[in-house]
């Protein structure tokens, strides 16, 4: 565990990701009006999952973390990309 | 105050913080296994829930976006101003997050109360006689938009709890794990919302 001095994240640096969150769902409502086809459910949820990060990363301070709550989050979100990928090819393959 | 006194509370600020987070990933998996739901019954019948997802009021659903993603960037601020001992000005930023989660609720009362108006809603005779899929939309948004009010509803109540300990001191520059964790719990709101909007408003 870490013993260094509490980082203190500036307003800016919030405010910075705020427009980056209002951006990406810009675009997110945008890109269902570009007629994707498939792609649609796969933009939506990659912008989605962007989103996601940026806030992990940045509002919830994981970019300050110890190495433990840093590889504990990985490792969560791998678990449930696993969950998906394994129901989905269960379900595809039956 | 002492060195052991200062390390003490430095461990049990870290083994607050992840019993927060572990707590956090128990809701992930909560909303997960609902999300897993939608996505098998939205390959099943694609057609009946592109059909119901065109029901919902694009609009609405940004503008919630916009509450929550504004909401939990003064809840962040909030830690930063109660680290700097600007406690005022925390008070102010988490009074913020707690009207934008309040807009959020009437948001989505007026939403709910426009499709009860027209008896789409759960056990309602209307719904009963949709295509199954249609059926399953709407079953899946209820129980998924609701369980999120909840939420919504339970984080209101701990940033409330928040302003009054920081009034009375309890929560201030030094100690603030009560702070930092009701804004970890805020974030995971907003977390699970950002998946929520695509998969029900916007993915028709």
């Amino acid at each position: 565990m870490k013993n260094e001095e509490t980082h203190i994240s500036s307003y800016t640096s919030h405010a910075v990701v705020l427009i980056a969150l209002l951006i990406l769902t810009t675009i997110s409502v945008a890109a269902t009006g570009w007629h994707l086809g498939a792609f649609t459910v796969a933009a939506a949820l990659i912008i989605a999952s962007i989103k996601v990060a940026t806030v992990i990363i940045n509002f919830m301070h994981v970019k300050y973390e110890g190495i433990f709550i840093k590889s504990m989050v990985g490792g969560v979100f791998v678990l449930f990309a696993l969950i998906i990928i394994i129901t989905f090819i269960d379900y595809y393959l039956r | 105050m002492s060195t052991q006194t200062i390390h003490s509370e430095q461990i049990e600020s870290e083994t607050g913080k992840l019993g927060m987070w572990i707590f956090l990933f128990t809701e992930l998996f909560l909303f997960g296994g609902l999300f897993l739901v939608y996505a098998v019954f939205r390959v099943k019948y694609s057609h009946d829930f592109h059909h119901a997802a065109e029901e919902l009021n694009t609009f609405i659903g940004t503008l919630n976006t916009v509450f929550l993603l504004v909401s939990s960037m003064t809840v962040a601020m909030s830690i930063t101003a109660i680290q700097k001992n600007q406690k005022n000005f925390a008070i102010f930023l988490i009074s913020i997050t707690i009207l934008l989660a309040g807009l959020f609720m009437l948001n989505k009362y007026f939403e709910w109360s426009h499709k009860f108006q027209f008896k789409i809603y759960p056990g309602s005779e209307v719904l009963k006689n949709l295509p199954q899929g249609e059926l399953l939309f709407f079953g899946l948004y209820y129980m998924m938009t609701g369980l999120h009010a909840l939420h919504v509803f339970i984080g209101m109540i701990l940033l409330s709890i928040n302003i009054v300990k920081i009034k009375k001191g309890s929560v201030n520059q030094h100690h603030y794990l009560h702070l930092e964790n009701s804004g970890l719990y805020w974030h995971l709101v907003d977390l699970i919302w950002i998946f929520l909007f695509p998969l029900l408003y916007l993915i028709t």
